[in-house]
């Protein structure tokens, strides 16, 4: 017992500052919770889902350096498997109104907790069959066939009438307002990837991102631990999915185009390929400044009158900024390095460092 | 034979899957060369195509040129288009990371589709019809698109040019070098830059002509109409073994008959038709990796 008690004590002494970090981002995140308004409520959700999303595809692409490119339609998994369970037996009539709901379906209500799961699981399941031809192989054949597969569902549930409403979507799910599920998830992911990375998968996801072939010669199974990283990618994104569906409220196969993906991978690239805090702190940056840079999108016009503005320019921005990042800073925000406080104080010093050191050689130039 | 279908139906459905499979032929052609010298997939190649096909859009509708000005234009643009996609977003990460390249790669796709998003609007627009190519006509109660013969012909043309350019002339041996071995190729004295901008002008010339029949074939331009087309013709380079341009034709052509034929026999399945690519995909990887024609890769440490 006083062992136990010692050990807990020691373990505070060493991460104190973590654990006061903590306390004041749980603390921090209630305060939000009761007095943020809708909009800003909505938008910290949709932080905290690309977080998600974004940290799953990170451990496939950048820990392990598998290119995945599914994130649309994993997400589409989990967002239709939420919707399908938890939509009010009541209201199914008035939704599929063209087409009843499948007779083995249309009488079956989750909570949304179980629906989350359960998203996250069939979309894990779903990827065991594209990762079980594609990560066998050496090269870039799993970017192409999650890039196909996340269309192929979108054309799956756009037929699929019975189940998933085709292309009208399904809408009155039950949503989710507290800020306390999408942060709750998105903190739980965080640690359980933190645990991951750290253990000895983590290890050998990061040697096969290093070198295959050397990693297979130190006994690493390739195509095991490549399909363990890709599975828990695909089960957290998921499950990102099911989040989104719950604060949407509304699901059609439109919302999952392709498109999506590249916001995902904009954050990683961002954040930087193989970093934790990097891909959190890149997710509030590019959701946050995405809403931010909407004003690029309305209609403005100049004393010439000439239309820069309009639909289409925010996204160009992006998409060029994803180019200038990969083309100039290629490493992003913070490479593979984590934001430890090791890592802020060795930062604070170098910064430091080089002010002190301007300074002194301005003073002897003046000299 | 299936329920409902005649002979005369047959026939018509292979002529018409032999046309989609060379348009699909003409642009797997340009992903296999690519993947062949700098083992990447191209991902900006379906967007390359698209502006070929607003290239001729604005050729013909805007500026009321004629038709063979215009497609002369086309064919240069889209040349210079994607020899200047290798020059700035591929030829600086040359020697970084594969994933660096990949990510570029998929970037460039992305801002192509955003700035023709952009520049053109998302609408659809109507290409100029072409009466010549599309007024059908009939031989012994079958009637034909005369495009739909005129495609296969004109591939037919350029991918015999092409491979006389790849096995008889020195910029061609050079290629088949620098596909086999970068670095000793380099070591030869070969210049490589000049290769792989070839490379891209050629793989860019045939999307440019695969997108001018294309849009008589299917008569409207938007700016995401080049996805799905790259994501097949990527897989079609796949089926007939990466790196070689003669399975990319083959790749092509069994694609094109098979979506084609699936949906002549299995009209309840219309829906599905842009997802066999993929469903053959899966299967070629589990049972035949390096594809119809393609050579084992042995990685060497």
């Amino acid at each position: 017992m006083k062992e136990t008690q010692n050990s807990i004590g020691a373990y505070l002494k060493l991460h104190w500052k973590t654990a006061v970090f903590l306390v004041v981002l749980l603390v921090g995140i209630g305060v939000a919770d009761i007095f943020v308004d809708s909009y800003l409520r909505r938008l910290l959700n949709l932080c905290a889902i690309y977080v998600i999303v974004s940290l799953a595809m990170n451990l496939v692409n950048g820990f392990t350096g598998q290119f995945s490119l599914g994130q649309a339609g994993f997400m589409a998994i989990g967002a239709y498997t939420v919707a399908v369970f938890t939509v009010p037996i009541e209201s199914r009539a008035a939704i599929f109104y063209l087409e009843p709901m499948a007779p083995f379906l249309a009488n079956i209500q989750l909570p949304f907790i179980v629906a989350l799961i359960l998203g996250g699981l069939a979309s894990a399941f779903v990827a065991f069959f594209i990762g079980s031809p594609c990560l066998r192989l050496r090269g870039d054949y799993l970017a192409i066939a999650t890039l196909g597969f996340s269309e192929i569902i979108r054309i799956v549930f756009t037929n699929t009438q019975s189940i998933t409403n085709g292309a009208l979507g399904i809408k009155s799910i039950p949503t989710i307002s507290s800020l306390w599920w999408t942060f709750g998830t998105a903190i739980l992911i965080i640690i359980a990837t933190v645990l991951l990375i750290n253990s000895t998968y983590g290890r050998a996801f990061k040697s096969i991102r290093e070198d295959e072939i050397a990693a297979e010669a130190m006994g690493v199974g390739l195509f095991k631990t490549k399909m363990t990283s890709f599975l828990i990618g695909a089960f957290f994104t998921g499950i990102g999915g099911g989040l989104f569906a719950a604060l949407l409220g509304t699901v059609d196969p439109k919302q999952f185009y392709f498109t999506l993906t590249y916001n995902f991978l904009l954050i990683i690239v961002l954040g930087g390929m193989g970093s934790i805090s990097g891909t959190v702190i890149a997710s509030f940056v590019v959701t946050l400044g995405q809403e931010a840079l909407r004003f690029l999108d309305e209609p403005m016009a100049f004393g010439l009158d000439l239309p820069i503005f309009r639909p289409g320019l925010r996204m160009v921005v992006f998409s060029f900024l994803l180019m200038v990042i990969v083309l100039f800073y290629r490493k992003g925000l913070m490479g593979t390095n984590e934001l430890t406080w090791d890592f802020i104080a060795q930062k604070y010093r170098s910064i430091k460092k080089k002010l002190s050191g301007k300074k002194t050689s301005t003073e002897g130039g003046g000299n | 034979m299936v329920v409902g279908m005649t002979m005369e139906t047959f026939l018509q459905q292979l002529i018409n899957g032999l046309s989609v499979g060379s348009l699909y032929a003409l642009i797997a052609i340009g992903y296999t060369m690519v993947y062949g010298i700098l083992r990447l997939i191209n991902f900006a190649h379906g967007d390359i195509f698209m502006m070929a096909a607003y290239f001729t859009y604005f050729g013909i509708a805007v500026f009321f040129l004629p038709w063979y000005v215009t497609f002369i234009i086309t064919i240069g643009l889209t040349m210079l288009l994607g020899v200047t996609i290798e020059r700035v977003a591929y030829r600086p990460l040359r020697d970084a990371p594969k994933t660096s390249l990949l990510i570029s790669a998929i970037g460039v796709s992305f801002l192509l589709e955003n700035v023709a998003t952009y520049l053109f609007s998302g609408k659809p627009q109507a290409f100029p019809e072409f009466p010549l190519m599309t007024t059908p006509f009939f031989i012994g109660g079958l009637s034909f698109q005369p495009v739909s013969i005129v495609i296969p012909i004109v591939a037919f043309i350029l991918m015999s040019a092409l491979l006389f350019i790849i096995n008889k002339t020195k910029i061609g041996m050079a290629m088949r070098a620098v596909a086999v071995d970068y670095d000793t190729a380099k070591l030869m004295g070969i210049k490589i830059n000049g290769v792989i901008s070839s490379t891209f002008a050629i793989g860019s010339a045939l999307a440019a002509v695969g997108a001018i029949l294309w849009c008589m074939k299917y008569p409207s331009v938007l700016p995401l109409m080049g996805v799905v087309p790259g994501l097949k013709c990527f897989i079609a380079a796949v089926i007939g073994g990466i790196g070689n341009v003669k399975g990319a034709v083959l790749g092509g052509l069994i694609l094109g008959f098979s979506e084609v034929l699936m949906v002549a026999f299995f009209p309840a399945l219309t829906g599905y038709r842009d997802a066999i690519a993929f469903v053959i995909l899966i299967v070629i990887l589990l049972f035949l990796p390096n594809g119809l024609l393609g050579k084992k890769q042995v990685e060497k440490v």
